[in-house]
C-alpha cells in the first residue's frame, strides 16, 4: 500500500519533469527538470529493490551526463537573447520523428505485453557482487568492447573541441 | 513492524542529526580559533552569556544569532525558486551524504538490536559519491541563478572542479573494494581489524592520499578554494547570498567536512575499531576496562578541572572573571565522587561480575567515541591545511587532477590487483 | 519495502525539513527594506555592463566528457573489485586481472591520447 503510494507519486514527479523539460523555454531549467526525472526514475528503482541500479542512476545520469548537458548549455549562452534565434524548424522536423517512434514503440509494448512482475527479491538482486560476477564471465566481451566505446567517445570529443591542432 | 522500523530510523536519524549540527558550530570556533593561533592572534573570545564566554564558542551562536535575522537580499534579475533553492540543496546534500556511515557495530540490548548507521545498503560508498555527484548543482544552480559575472565564474570553476576530482575519488576507493570485496561501509570496517598496521591507511597509503586530495577539492576547501577565490572573484558562487540563506551554504561546506572525515576515518582507520583492543577482546575482558577506564576517565576530569581552576585570573573585574572556576570546580568535584564510587565498587566485589548489557553498552559508547575521536582529528587537520597552503592556480588544479590523480589511481588499481593475484 | 529504504526516506524527510526550516524561519525573522541599489547584482560596486549569461570556454565541455567516461570506468570497477577476492578464490584471479587490465589499457590510451592532443591542458 505504501510502496504503491509511493510508486505513483514517484512516477508522477517523473512524469511530470518530463514534460517540463520539454516545455520549458529556458534550456538550463529543462536541463534541471530532467536532473528531477532521473531522481524519480531512480527512486523507482529502489522501490523496486534495485539500490545498487539507484544509485548508479543517481551518480552516472543525474549526476556526470546533466553536467555534461549543463556545460554545453552554457557553452551556447543562456542569454535571452540568444535562445529566440536557436528555435529551429529542424529540431522540430527530429523532434516529431522521435515523437512518432517513441508511440510505436509504446503502441508495440502495449499490444505484445511484455511485463513480467517485477522480483521484488533480496538483496542480492542486482547487487554489486552478482553484476561483477556476470561482468568477468557471461558480458566479458561486451564489457572489453564498452572500453573501446569510451575510448571512441574521448577521441571524438578531443577532435571536435580541438579543431586547430 | 513496520512502526518500530520507522521509530528506529527516525531516532537513528535524530541522533546522527543532533551530533552533525551540535559539532558544526563547534567546528567553526576551532576554524577561527586555530586560524587565530597559527596567525598568532587570540581569535574569538568577547561575546559572552552571563559572563560566560566557553573559550569564544559563544561566538558561533551569536553568529547564527545574527545571520538569522539579517536581511534576504535577492537582486532583481535572479531566477527567483531556483535562487532560494540552491543553498538548500547544497546543505541537503551535504547532510544527506552521512546515511551509511557506520558509527559502531550493532548494539544488543535486550534481544533488541539497535546499529547506529543510518541505511546499510550493498552500495555502500557509492551511496556517498552518487549524493556529492548530485551536490555540484547546488553550486551550479546558485551561480547560474544569481545572475551576477562573479557567482556564475564560481559555480563553473566549482563544477568543473568538482567533477575532475570526483574521477580520482571514485578510482582511489577501487583498491579498497579489491582488499575488502565488499562495499558496504561496515564491512570494510570489520575486515580491517583492530590492528594499526592493518588499517587502510597502511595497505593502501597511495589510495589515502588521493581520496585525501580529492576530498579537499569536493569540499572546495583550500588549497582548492578557487570557486569561491575572493581575490579574484569576491566569493564566487554565494557572491549574492545573504543572511541564513548564505549561512546554508556555510553549513553545508562544514557538515561536508564532518561526514568527510567520518568516511577517512571509517575507509583508512580502521572505523569504528578501537586501536590494538577488538571488540570481542573488550567484550570478554569487561571489568578489566571499567576497572581501569573508569578512573583513567575521572582523573582526566579531574585534570581538566584543575587546569581550568589555574586559570582564574582576575582579569575583566566582572562576571567573565569566574566562569574558570564555574566549569574547573564542578569537575573537579565530580571526578573525586567518580573516584570514590569507583573505589568503593571495587572495595564491594560489584566490579568482578558485570551484566552483559552494560559491556555492550560500554563497548558500543567506546567504539562511537573512537570514531567521533577520529573524525575530529581529521577536521582538525581540514582547518590545519587551510590556514597552512596558499591557493593552486587553476591550470595548476586542473593538471593535478588529470595528470596526476588519474594516472596514479589507475596505477594503484592495476598494482594493487596484480599484487593480490601474482603474491604466492 | 526494506528497513534501509524506510531509513533513507526518513532520511531525506528530516534532511529536507532541516534545510526548509532553516531558510523558514529566517525569511520570518530577516527584516530590511528595498532599495534599487540592493536589486543590482554585486560587482564591486560599479553598475553591472552586459548579460553575466555569455558563452564559455570549450574547455569545460572537454571536461566533463572526460568526466563521464572515466566515471563510467570507474563504475564498472567497482563491481569487478568487490568479487576479485572470490575470483581469486576460485583460482581464476589472473583472469579477472586480465579482463580489468585490458579493460583500463584501452582506457588509458585515451587518456594519453587526450593528453596528447593538449586536451587536458587548461593553459593554450
Amino acid at each position: 500500500m505504501f510502496e504503491a503510494i509511493l510508486f505513483y507519486s514517484l512516477a508522477a514527479v517523473a512524469v511530470i519533469s518530463a514534460l517540463l523539460v520539454v516545455t520549458r523555454v529556458n534550456p538550463i531549467s529543462s536541463a534541471l527538470m530532467l536532473v528531477v526525472c532521473f531522481m524519480a526514475t531512480a527512486g523507482v528503482f529502489a522501490i523496486l529493490g534495485a539500490a545498487f541500479i539507484a544509485i548508479l542512476q543517481i551518480l552516472l545520469y543525474a549526476g556526470a551526463i546533466m553536467v555534461l548537458f549543463i556545460f554545453v548549455i552554457m557553452l551556447i549562452g543562456t542569454d535571452p537573447a540568444d535562445l529566440k534565434r536557436r528555435q529551429m524548424t529542424f529540431a522540430k522536423i527530429l523532434g516529431a520523428a522521435a515523437a512518432v517512434y517513441l508511440a510505436i514503440v509504446l503502441g508495440l509494448a502495449a499490444w505484445r505485453p511484455p511485463f513480467i512482475a517485477a522480483p521484488m527479491a533480496g538483496d542480492a538482486f542486482l547487487s554489486p557482487a552478482t553484476i561483477g560476477k556476470q561482468l568477468v564471465t557471461t558480458y566479458l566481451l561486451p564489457f572489453e568492447i564498452l572500453s573501446v566505446l569510451l575510448l571512441i567517445a574521448i577521441v571524438g570529443a578531443v577532435v571536435l573541441a580541438k579543431k586547430k591542432i | 513492524m513496520m512502526i518500530l522500523d520507522l521509530l528506529t530510523a527516525l531516532a537513528k536519524v535524530v541522533i546522527i542529526f543532533a551530533m552533525i549540527l551540535g559539532v558544526v558550530p563547534v567546528l567553526i570556533w576551532m576554524e577561527r580559533k586555530g586560524a587565530a593561533y597559527i596567525q598568532d592572534r587570540r581569535g574569538p573570545n568577547r561575546a559572552s552569556i552571563l559572563g560566560m564566554r566557553l573559550g569564544g564558542i559563544v561566538h558561533s551562536f551569536a553568529d547564527a544569532l545574527k545571520l538569522f535575522t539579517k536581511e534576504e537580499i535577492a537582486a532583481g534579475s535572479v531566477s527567483k525558486p531556483l535562487f532560494y533553492i540552491a543553498p538548500m540543496i547544497t546543505f541537503f546534500i551535504a547532510i544527506v551524504t552521512v546515511g551509511v556511515v557506520p558509527f559502531a557495530e550493532p548494539l544488543r540490548l535486550f534481544g533488541y538490536e539497535f546499529n547506529l548507521q543510518i541505511a546499510d545498503l550493498n552500495a555502500g560508498l557509492i551511496y556517498v559519491f552518487a549524493m556529492s555527484s548530485i551536490g555540484v548543482y547546488g553550486l551550479l544552480i546558485a551561480g547560474w541563478a544569481a545572475s551576477g559575472k562573479y557567482p556564475l565564474l564560481g559555480a563553473l570553476r566549482a563544477a568543473a572542479q568538482m567533477v575532475s576530482y570526483e574521477v580520482a575519488l571514485g578510482l582511489s576507493v577501487v583498491a579498497i573494494f579489491l582488499l575488502s570485496g565488499s562495499l558496504r561501509l561496515q564491512d570494510i570496517v570489520i575486515q580491517q581489524g583492530a590492528l594499526i598496521w592493518d588499517w587502510n591507511v597502511a595497505r593502501q597509503p597511495v589510495a589515502f592520499v588521493l581520496f585525501m586530495v580529492a576530498l579537499f577539492a569536493e569540499t572546495n576547501r583550500l588549497p582548492f578554494d578557487l570557486p569561491e577565490g575572493e581575490s579574484e572573484i569576491v566569493a564566487g558562487y554565494h557572491t549574492e547570498y545573504s543572511s541564513m540563506r548564505f549561512a546554508l551554504f556555510f553549513m553545508g561546506e562544514y557538515t561536508h567536512i564532518i561526514v568527510g572525515s567520518l568516511i577517512i576515518a571509517t575507509l583508512f582507520f580502521g572505523g569504528w575499531q578501537f586501536p590494538f583492543v577488538a571488540a570481542e577482546l573488550m567484550r570478554s575482558n569487561m571489568d578489566g576496562v571499567i576497572v581501569i577506564g573508569w578512573p583513567a576517565a575521572g582523573i582526566a576530569l579531574l585534570m581538566f578541572g584543575m587546569f581550568l581552576v589555574s586559570r582564574f585570573r582576575r582579569r575583566y573585574r566582572d562576571l567573565r572573571d569566574y566562569e574558570t572556576l564555574l566549569f574547573g570546580v564542578p569537575a573537579m568535584l565530580f571526578a573525586t565522587l567518580l573516584l570514590i564510587a569507583w573505589a568503593g565498587l571495587l572495595t564491594r566485589g560489584y566490579l568482578d561480575n558485570i551484566p552483559a548489557w552494560i559491556g555492550n553498552a560500554v563497548v558500543f559508547a567506546v567504539q562511537l567515541g573512537t570514531l567521533l575521536a577520529k573524525a575530529l582529528f581529521f577536521c582538525a587537520f581540514f582547518i590545519w591545511v587551510r590556514w597552512t597552503l596558499p591557493r593552486f592556480r587553476y591550470d595548476q588544479l586542473m593538471n593535478l587532477g588529470w595528470k596526476v590523480m588519474i594516472p596514479i589511481g589507475v596505477a594503484n588499481v592495476v598494482v594493487t590487483s596484480a599484487v593480490m593475484v601474482f603474491r604466492p | 519495502m526494506s528497513i534501509n529504504a524506510i531509513s533513507i526516506l526518513v532520511l531525506f524527510a528530516l534532511a529536507a525539513a532541516v534545510a526548509l526550516g532553516i531558510v523558514l524561519i529566517s525569511a520570518l525573522l530577516g527584516s530590511g527594506r528595498k532599495s534599487t541599489e540592493k536589486l543590482l547584482p554585486y560587482e564591486c560596486g560599479l553598475d553591472p555592463i552586459g548579460s553575466p549569461r555569455r558563452r564559455f570556454s570549450v574547455k569545460f565541455f572537454l571536461v566533463a566528457i572526460l568526466f563521464i567516461v572515466f566515471d563510467v570506468e570507474v563504475v564498472f570497477l567497482y563491481p569487478w573489485a568487490v568479487v576479485f577476492r572470490e575470483f581469486k578464490a576460485a583460482g581464476e584471479g589472473a583472469l579477472a586481472f586480465t579482463v580489468a587490465a585490458v579493460f583500463l589499457g584501452i582506457l588509458l590510451l585515451g587518456l594519453v591520447y587526450a593528453w596528447g592532443r593538449g586536451a587536458l591542458d587548461w593553459e593554450e
